[in-house]
């Protein structure tokens, strides 16, 4: 067993309604940027763990998001490849 | 009969839900430790509004895994009543028990406000007291109350009749000024199935006396009475 860290990327499903991603892409409007478009405000997670190596990190960390870190009715995940910790 | 309201760390409308059971229906409550795995011979289970394990993650998400939630998921589907109030809605939908979400209000604002309900469904364990289509006044208080799930799981919804309240305005009529959170089709609150478990965004227990301005949350827990064997 070796540990590893491995990043997990959030977000709001495509297509749903996403007030605060809307707030911040107005509000970045109003400083002037205007070549924003849409945004989309989500969750980072960093996570520490152990497995045999990089690969089986990466699937139990795809478990732990099916099961608790993402909601599966409204947000899509995406796990960064592990890293040693 | 037997009342187990559960408490999680962060809830705050157990004692609410507490009075209202023993004071306005002077029937028998118990908490339920979020801890304990044993629901004290509970005919009826009661997840309480709050903020339960201060919203991390998502609202409800980590509550679910509760180990109490292990015996209220088995509870529910030996067809025991389970009634989930705003954050309890939330939980029950983490939980799998009904379909579908509860987002960010659309607003981003919490509101805590009165607001009209119209009863969708009333041939329900939780609802054969309301009239058809009545309109009552119970209030919200949260900022996670938009429903949403997939259109054919709406669908799907009101076809079965199992949307049970929604937003209206004081006449009953259905549009988007009366919906404070921006939820799917104006829903305020489903039942399962198998119709033994309702959730809903409203407090009808912060409605149960003429001092906290209406009376029309008692019905909702006198409902479950008139239908439950004690």
């Amino acid at each position: 067993m070796a540990r590893f860290r491995l990043a997990v990327r959030i977000v709001p499903r495509k297509g749903l309604l996403d007030p605060q991603g809307k707030a911040v892409s107005d509000a970045l409007h109003t400083l002037g940027f205007d070549e924003v478009g849409a945004v989309h405000v989500g969750r980072y997670i960093l996570i520490e763990t152990s497995a045999d190596d990089a690969l089986a990190a990466g699937e139990r960390v795809k478990e732990m998001c099916r099961k608790l870190l993402a909601n599966p009715v409204t947000e899509d995940f995406e796990v960064e490849s592990a890293v040693p910790a | 009969m037997k009342f187990g309201i559960v408490t999680f760390p962060g809830s705050n409308c157990d004692y609410d839900a507490y009075h209202a059971v023993t004071e306005i229906l002077g029937e028998e409550a118990v908490y339920l430790w979020h801890k304990d795995h044993d629901l004290q011979n509970a005919d009826v289970i009661v997840l309480p509004g709050g903020f339960s394990y201060g919203d991390y993650l998502r609202a409800g998400a980590i509550a679910r895994f509760s180990p109490i939630m292990q015996e209220v998921a088995a509870h529910a589907k030996a067809g025991g009543p389970v009634l989930g109030v705003c954050n309890g809605f939330q939980i029950l939908c983490e939980a799998h028990l009904l379909p579908g979400a509860l987002m960010r209000n659309a607003s981003l604002q919490f509101v805590s406000a009165p607001v009209f309900l119209r009863v969708e469904n009333n041939h329900t364990l939780f609802t054969n007291l309301y009239e058809s289509s009545e309109v009552l006044k119970i209030p919200v208080a949260h900022g996670d109350g938009r429903y949403y799930a997939a259109p054919e799981v709406l669908d799907a919804l009101e076809a079965g009749d199992r949307v049970i309240f929604r937003y209206a305005d004081a006449s009953g009529n259905i549009s988007a000024d009366a919906n404070p959170n921006g939820s799917e089709r104006n829903i305020a609150g489903i039942i399962n199935e198998q119709g033994n478990v309702l959730g809903l965004m409203p407090h009808p227990e912060r409605a149960c006396s003429p001092l906290l301005g209406s009376e029309d949350g008692v019905r909702l827990l006198e409902s479950i009475l008139s239908r439950v064997a004690a």
